[in-house]
């Protein structure tokens, strides 16, 4: 389990990785994955109760990524944590590799195959109500895009989430408020997403998504209420870390030039050093 | 011998057995425990049924989630919205993820009748063929239903299993035993093959008696699963006698008889062939009494269709 300053330095370690890794494999969804590092990085070292060696155990905590797209960033924090060796992620991409830009569960540590978005919510479901069955008192956290919650099947997922009254269940919206096309709210309005989480009997919190002191108090905090499932809108800046990359949506999966890469990279060493 | 069923019936008490035995197997209904004929097994195992509403696609995602937990689950609801409303669902979350959930398609192929093509599923084989790792069944009566839902609650993989709501006759059998993937032979000829499935395995056998007193010996063979198909059987037929003619409750394209014409094109067989299913058309209305013998799916129109092959 990681210090909150351990944590800052990882999440900088974590966008230099994946700014390599998105440079050799010449793909990835490089804006999202930088908004969403940030709560990954706080449940894989400091929340969830799951490592390599208890992935397999029906007691273990899930984690489910609905946003499948930003597969890059969840191979980055299972090679650190020690699911596969780092160098398996020189074949991301390549012919016949596991390692593609989705997670699948030929990745060891991916518990869900996603990648078509809308789907992650109901499966947590599913996962959250079998553990209620029998009575086992592992958590589920469900990451979303705010893009994907477009998608009806999530509000199928969650009003089922407060029906069965599943307290172990928790949701976090990756708010970052761009999708493909550009700001989600012209796309096709979202907000207000709290109260229609909460209308849909989720109890919600707020939190800075790209904070990890808001992120670790935030998720230490769950279930925010018993019997009912736990939403967290995290406010998160795509492409965060990287600023020419930050809240532009072109970045949505472009992959930076030679130039931008040096640059960015340089970007990440002077926080590190700031850090050190 | 017990009173004949529908085929609804027999997986309804069939999975009350099961879930008797097993207390990790689970039920998940969308508003579909009356039409399933699940009231009863609600009452006798209120555990052990999980109701998410009308609500199809979030009925196969939480089944995924269950079997991902470990529950030996059965997502229940009418094949067309199952296999259409679902679709990706069953391909990603299911078939893609490796969950073995066993998706059961009540009501299908036209058994709505007059309720219209909302309500039909003539696609189901047709989607399903095509999504990698699902075993495919239509069960023909009461024996092969029992026998398919145990044997799906024991595979350690994906299934989809359909079948309708109208009583079914026991069937004869030329040879005894189930086995998934292993066409059942229903009446033993040497004179023309029918291969159908389902609900419209019984019009083959009123078919076979009509042509039998013409002298005519029909081979008829209940290819209760569709994927993976018995291929030796199929070959077989086609060298043993004279014709093979595929019948199915789904539209022409895409479906068992599809599957048997690609396989026998490709082993190098060119029997007399036909396909018997449901045109590339709106279907008729009617009840599904009325709308099977509009598309020749009864005996005297298969009986005629035989002999227009062994004509040719």
């Amino acid at each position: 389990m990681l210090s909150v300053p351990d944590l800052q330095r990882k999440s900088v370690q974590y966008r230099k990785d994946l700014l390599r890794l998105i440079k050799h494999a010449k793909a990835g969804h490089t804006g999202g994955d930088l908004s969403c590092l940030d709560i990954l990085n706080v449940l894989y070292n400091r929340v969830l109760r799951v490592s390599p060696e208890t992935f397999k155990s029906p007691d273990r905590d899930y984690y489910i990524q609905s946003k499948g797209h930003c597969a890059e960033a969840l191979f980055v924090v299972l090679a650190d944590r020690g699911f596969f060796p780092k160098s398996d992620l020189d074949t991301l991409n390549q012919y016949g590799s596991h390692y593609i830009g989705h997670p699948t569960r030929d990745v060891n540590g991916v518990e869900q195959n996603t990648g078509a978005l809308g789907h992650g919510l109901a499966v947590g479901v599913g996962i959250a109500l079998a553990g209620k069955i029998d009575r086992r008192d592992y958590r589920v956290f469900v990451l979303l895009g705010d893009g994907e919650l477009a998608e009806g099947s999530n509000w199928e997922a969650a009003m089922t989430a407060a029906h069965y009254r599943l307290d172990n269940l928790v949701a976090i919206v990756d708010r970052n408020g761009l999708q493909i096309t550009g700001s989600t709210e012209d796309v096709c309005q979202l907000a207000p997403l709290d109260q229609k989480f909460a209308a849909f009997g989720f109890e919600v919190r707020r939190c800075d998504g790209n904070d990890v002191t808001d992120l670790v108090r935030t998720l230490e905090e769950v279930p925010f209420r018993p019997g009912k499932p736990s939403l967290i809108l995290a406010k998160t800046k795509k492409g965060k870390g990287v600023s020419f990359m930050e809240n532009v949506a072109k970045w949505h999966h472009k992959v930076p030039s030679d130039d931008e890469y040096s640059q960015a990279m340089a970007e990440l060493e002077a926080v590190e050093a700031a850090l050190k | 011998m017990e009173p004949a069923l529908a085929n609804l019936e027999v997986f309804a008490a069939t999975l009350l057995e099961l879930a008797r035995k097993d207390s990790d197997l689970l039920v998940v209904t969308s508003d579909s425990r009356g039409s399933a004929k699940l009231a009863s097994f609600a009452k006798a195992a209120p555990g052990q049924i999980v109701e998410v509403g009308i609500a199809e696609q979030n009925l196969v995602g939480i089944a995924a989630g269950l079997a991902a937990a470990g529950k030996n689950v059965f997502a229940v609801s009418p094949a067309c919205f199952l296999t259409a409303r679902s679709l990706e669902q069953i391909k990603n979350d299911v078939c893609y993820s490796d969950r073995p959930v066993s998706v059961i398609g009540i009501s299908a192929g036209v058994s709505y009748g007059a309720l219209g093509t909302t309500h039909h599923s003539l696609h189901d084989f047709a989607v399903l063929r095509a999504v990698h790792n699902i075993t495919i069944i239509a069960p023909a009566d009461n024996f092969e239903t029992r026998e398919a839902i145990k044997a799906v609650a024991n595979l350690p993989a994906p299934a989809y299993l359909r079948f309708g709501k109208k009583t079914m006759p026991h069937l004869p059998r030329a040879l005894p035993g189930f086995e998934l993937g292993k066409a059942s032979l229903v009446r033993q000829g040497k004179d023309i093959t029918f291969i159908a499935c389902g609900e419209t395995v019984a019009p083959v056998v009123a078919a076979a008696d009509l042509l039998a007193a013409d002298g005519i010996e029909c081979r008829v063979i209940s290819m209760h699963t569709i994927k993976p198909l018995d291929e030796a059987t199929v070959l077989q037929a086609a060298a043993e006698t004279r014709g093979v003619i595929t019948v199915e409750e789904h539209s022409v394209n895409g479906g068992l008889g599809e599957a048997c014409a690609s396989l026998l094109l490709q082993s190098g067989a060119h029997p007399r062939f036909k396909i018997v299913g449901f045109p590339d058309d709106h279907t008729v209305t009617g009840s599904q009494s009325e709308i099977f013998p509009h598309y020749g799916i009864d005996g005297p129109g298969l009986a005629a269709t035989a002999k227009k092959l062994m004509a040719v």
